[in-house]
């Protein structure tokens, strides 16, 4: 597998990904005149683009296969003045996220591969367009985009989904590795009567494949919602404040099974906007073993999570499990909750800021009772303004990463089709598992799994050669 | 008391194959060698499988030839049977594979060294390794680099050389392992070299502990053969060696016999378990998982209801008969029971016990591509010193170390075989990239661009190198290019020529149940169809010259395949962008902030030579490479 195409055509959007205004698909690479091309018609329908001069913007219209999605303007930079150097394309089409998905994956399907994140600036820098004393910056942006995708990839994909992909993975890898292991040992395996087995096993494979892409269109392969974790001491409130707002709408969604009996997970929606909240254990400072795996287990939820909900007891005063606490929410989007407002205060706004010191300017303070169910209202109300104000912008990445599932699950569709046609054509078995393996690695992508000596692991685990 | 010293331009330690490819190498190459061997009567010695070449090993042996190598044309000598392998499936996995007559194979081998010009043969064992510090130098740890000045052998002679390559193969530290018995000897009871390792050692290079084993060998006189199936050679066979004549390689060949393991067999090896060696722990070194003893098939694949046995000669002048499939450490007793129960065998006598090996060998990962040690300059090393297993990946390992030995004391640039090249680069890349926890086999999935790498391609893609070393003649090149010549212009005739929907051509496309032509199409168009090839479309190709078959041959498989051929191409192209990327030697990846713990830790333990090297290494994401990438941008330091 080639880790860094340079010489490729890539494509993303360029702008936010928001229900408002202008949204921009971006395209560079030497093939984006050609891409462009193809996916874009004038008033008249023709197809004209690579007679257009560089720096030029036009009228028309974005078509897949004859059918128009967007009315868009559509502007052409040719190497080297543009922002990477590279034959650079920009669409502006009608901003809806569902357009711009749908312009996007049109740009795709014709020849472009989807930039893999900081890529257009990777680029530039590479090409001289960037000064190189931001190279630091350049490499933190590569570095911080691409762990925070990898991270959110796996995050995002709801466990059934990755299952499947799992036992897609292994049903082509049990077949490349016979295959492979019939050429290694052509006397101990034979293929006789193979073909004809492969191939149902590829049709079968496909139906799979092609109902996980139209799920992917249905958006039904990923998780909805801002990812919430509540922390706080044993007995600070935590599952009552739960308790409230999931007794509030009345609907649990989902009731997470397999996960331990400390680690709760509710999804619900407040004022419209989707939250996945997971109740954690109690945090203590202990020495306790059992104890221990379940703050750890809270602290990597909280590192991954898109908001946290501190729930602080007001009425005792703060002590090393509380700055434990600090400590994990430290640069993280937080809402604290001063609770138990209806016993005696000893913690006060002002002392918590003091002892989080900075960034606790960044972090909203709600007092509640959840006992009497005071300032519920005000917290639900911070949710939806940090949520339209743009600060739990989830979205972009969920898209974005959605985005990049599909056109794996569609690489590989692709891949398995190529099998077909050799099996069709009666190419021998050592052609089809060429393009097995593309399949294998495609979807591998989703799950974030490279091949590495997969194949040859296999071949020795499940078939016996060798002299 | 005085010694002898002598001054020579390269030194060989080992005579197995890598060692004779590696010395002759060097000598052709005009350079003073010596060879050294604990015993002059084992050069080239097979002591396992009386076979050279297989599936994927064969193509090896191919380009160890093209290179300019003498194992193909050594067993197209003596061989006693070959078979192509694979000759149903695709052109990429056809593999020659041969049965030797082993005694005439080392014989054979050892004529040419001993009349080849400037190569000395020596029987001694090598103790040390002599070096000096190189000044100013880093060998990527902080420590200047060494740079090695020759070897000192048990007698205390010293041969000053320019440079030193190590082919020990399974002789350091050996043991033998029968059951409870154990001797400390290196492979058929030969001398165990035990100094070598320690002086490694010292020199701080990595040392690991590998295990092999092998099968025992019979007496003919003993096997009943008509229990079993017989298995014939080819009848038309192909040489191996791209400079042997064809008509000299059809010869009278000898039978190999197929036979089965069954219930009884396992039953014997499941109730001994206990006895053996490697399940009582005492084997610690990591064996091959791809030539399992039969211990290991009975308990893994405990539902395989039987096993094939190989019965294969090991000579024409022997009545020993080696025994495939049923390699073995467990005792002496439980083997003759549990080989009595295998149909033919019943009264079998036992010429030699089968029996594992241990030896120290190296983790190639602190070599460079040209097989030369990375803190070590001039030490080169090649076959099962670096975690590989088998005579033809020692072969073309001991080619490449030799070649690159050779121009280093000539001040030249070292040769660097690719992925894309050769399944030599593969194997190479693999030992220096990848992390190896068992004796490494070439295996053709191994290879991602192996439609390229084909074993009837050798000479086009591997020729120039040897040419470029020295170890080819211009003739030999001259041959070469009016070949591929010869290809391009068929190809383009065949891509050229109309073939219109006549009466004619319609009816020789029914008679062999073609599809009729709607419009007119070519030679090359027709050619695509699985059911007609380049033989049969001579009825309706009337232009058609007589060509040799090597080049009828390259063009069908480059029109029949072209789709393939030409995917595979272009990411050959992608990748080759990386592997041009160079990466210096005194990079500090401790400065380069954004790499990923995983792969800072891991690049520098591998310390990679290029982008691409780099890519493959795993624990190295594709961030990891972008990250790479703009460091080395920024520090202006593309070796290119």
């Amino acid at each position: 597998m080639v880790k860094d195409m340079k010489s490729d055509t890539i494509a993303a959007i360029a702008t936010a990904l928001s229900d408002s205004g202008i949204g921009i698909i971006r395209i560079s690479g030497p093939d984006a005149l050609e891409v462009a091309d193809k996916v874009f018609q004038t008033k008249g329908g023709s197809h004209i683009f690579k007679s257009f001069q560089t720096h030029t913007i036009h009228y028309g219209y974005i078509a897949d296969q004859g059918e128009i999605i967007d009315e868009v303007m559509i502007s052409l930079m040719k190497e080297p003045r543009s922002y990477t150097k590279e034959d650079t394309v920009e669409i502006s089409c009608h901003g809806g996220v569902l357009l711009m998905r749908r312009v996007l994956e049109t740009v795709l399907k014709n020849g472009a591969r989807l930039a893999e994140p900081g890529e257009f600036t990777k680029r530039a820098f590479l090409n001289g367009r960037i000064d190189l004393s931001k190279a630091e910056a350049v490499m933190d942006l590569i570095h911080s985009k691409n762990e925070f995708a990898l991270k959110s990839s796996v995050k995002q994909l709801r466990g059934s989904v990755s299952d499947e992909i799992k036992s897609l993975r292994a049903a082509i890898l049990y077949e490349i590795a016979f295959i492979e292991s019939a050429l290694d040992d052509p006397e101990h395996i034979s293929t006789e009567g193979y073909p004809e087995k492969l191939s149902e096993i590829v049709d079968e494979l496909l139906t799979r494949l092609k109902k996980l892409l139209d799920s992917a269109d249905d958006g039904k392969m990923r998780k909805e919602g801002i990812n919430t974790v509540i922390v706080g001491k044993p007995n600070a409130g935590k599952s009552s404040l739960l308790n409230i707002l999931v007794g509030e709408e009345k609907a649990i969604v989902t009731d997470v099974a397999g996960t331990t009996r400390d680690i709760l997970e509710e999804s619900i929606r407040l004022h419209g906007i989707g939250l996945n909240i997971i109740d954690t254990a109690g945090i203590r400072r202990t020495d306790d073993v059992v104890e221990k795996i379940g703050v750890e287990r809270a602290r990597k939820y909280a590192q991954e999570a898109d908001l946290i909900l501190y729930v602080v007891d007001s009425s005792l005063p703060l002590d090393d499990s509380d700055r434990q606490i600090m400590d994990m929410i430290s640069g993280k989007k937080t809402i604290i909750l001063l609770n138990k407002t209806d016993l005696e205060s000893v913690v006060t706004e002002e002392s918590l800021k003091e002892a989080i010191g900075s960034g606790s300017e960044k972090m909203r303070m709600i007092r509640t009772s959840t006992k009497e169910n005071k300032g519920i209202d005000e917290f639900e109300k911070a949710v939806s303004e940090m949520f339209f104000h743009g600060q739990l912008q989830t979205d972009d990445e969920v898209v974005i990463t959605n985005m990049r599932h599909k056109e794996a699950i569609r690489n590989a569709y692709e891949s398995l089709l190529m099998v077909k046609k050799s099996l069709e054509d009666q190419m021998p078995e050592d052609f089809y598992s060429i393009d097995l393996m593309n399949a294998y690695a495609s979807l591998g992508y989703i799950i974030g799994e490279e091949v590495g000596e997969d194949l040859v692991n296999e071949i020795f685990s499940k078939f016996c050669m060798g002299k | 008391m005085a010694q002898i010293r002598e001054k020579v331009d390269v030194c060989v330690v080992g005579a197995g194959h890598a060692g004779c490819e590696a010395a002759l190498a060097c000598a052709r190459m005009g350079l003073e060698t010596v060879m050294f061997t604990v015993s002059v009567d084992s050069i080239a010695l097979m002591p396992c499988n009386p076979n050279v070449g297989g599936s994927s090993k064969g193509h090896l042996v191919r380009e160890v030839d093209a290179l300019g190598g003498e194992m193909g044309k050594n067993i197209d000598k003596t061989f006693i049977q070959s078979k192509m392998l694979n000759i149903s499936k695709g052109p990429a996995v056809h593999s020659l594979r041969a049965q030797a007559d082993k005694a005439e194979y080392s014989r054979s081998m050892r004529k040419v060294l001993e009349n080849q010009d400037h190569l000395t043969i020596k029987q001694a064992e090598v103790c040390e390794l002599m070096t000096e510090e190189i000044p100013d130098s880093c060998d990527g740890n902080g420590n200047l680099k060494k740079r090695v000045t020759g070897v000192k052998i048990f007698t205390g002679a010293v041969y000053e050389a320019k440079a030193v390559i190590l082919c020990t193969g399974t002789y350091l530290k050996a043991r033998c392992l029968c059951g409870e018995a154990i001797t400390y000897t290196g492979p058929n009871g030969l001398q165990a070299a035990n100094h070598l390792t320690d002086s490694l050692k010292e020199l701080g290079v990595e040392m690991r502990r590998f295990k092999t084993g092998t099968p025992a060998r019979m007496d003919k006189r003993s096997i009943d053969f008509s229990k079993m199936e017989e298995q014939f050679g080819d009848e038309r066979v192909v040489p191996f060696s791209f400079s042997t004549n064809p008509e000299d390689v059809q010869i009278e060949q000898d039978s190999c016999w197929l036979t089965y393991t069954n219930e009884k067999t396992h039953e014997i090896i499941r109730e001994n378990l206990n006895r053996s060696p490697i399940y009582a722990g005492i084997i610690e070194g990591t064996g091959p998982r791809y030539c399992p003893s039969i211990e290991d098939k009975v308990v893994k694949f405990a539902d395989k209801e039987r096993h094939q046995v190989f019965i294969e000669p090991e000579g024409r002048h022997t009545n020993e008969m080696y025994v495939g499939g049923m390699s073995s450490s467990l005792p002496e007793d439980v083997q003759l029971a549990m080989y009595r129960t295998v149909p033919g065998l019943e009264n079998c006598k036992i010429v030699r016990n089968a029996y594992a090996i241990e030896y120290d060998c190296i983790n190639a990962r602190q070599l460079y591509p040209t097989l030369e040690f990375k803190n070590i300059e001039g030490l080169f090393s090649a076959g099962q010193f670096n975690g590989s297993s088998g005579y033809e990946e020692a072969a073309a390992q001991g080619i490449l170390a030799g070649i690159n030995a050779g121009l280093k004391c000539q001040g030249k640039e070292p040769i660097i075989i690719d992925r894309s090249e050769g399944y030599v680069g593969v194997l190479v890349d693999d030992l220096v990239t990848k992390d190896n926890f068992e004796p490494y086999r070439m295996m053709t999935s191994r290879a991602e661009y192996r439609l390229l790498l084909r074993q009837d391609n050798a000479d086009q893609r591997l020729r120039r190198k040897g040419f470029l070393a020295g170890l080819i003649s211009r003739e030999q090149m001259d041959h070469l290019e009016e070949k591929e010549r010869m290809i391009k212009e068929e190809v383009n005739r065949l891509k050229k020529t109309m073939i219109g929907a006549s009466a004619e051509h319609q009816k020789f496309l029914e008679k062999y149940e073609s599809e009729p032509l709607k419009t007119g199409t070519t030679l090359a168009e027709l050619m695509c169809r699985p059911e007609l090839s380049y033989e049969t479309l001579a009825e309706i190709d009337p232009e058609r010259k007589a060509l040799p078959a090597e080049v009828i041959e390259q063009a069908e498989i480059e029109i029949k395949y072209q789709g393939y051929i030409e995917r595979q191409q272009r990411q050959v192209d992608q990748c080759k962008k990386m592997e041009k990327k160079k990466i210096p030697e005194n990079i500090d990846y401790d400065d380069v902030d954004s790499l990923r713990l995983e792969a800072r830790q891991k690049l520098k333990q591998f310390r990679p030579v290029s982008v691409g090297q780099a890519s493959r290494i795993s624990g190295v994401s594709p961030a990891d490479v972008s990250v790479l990438l703009v460091y080395l941008e920024h520090m202006g330091k593309f070796a290119n």
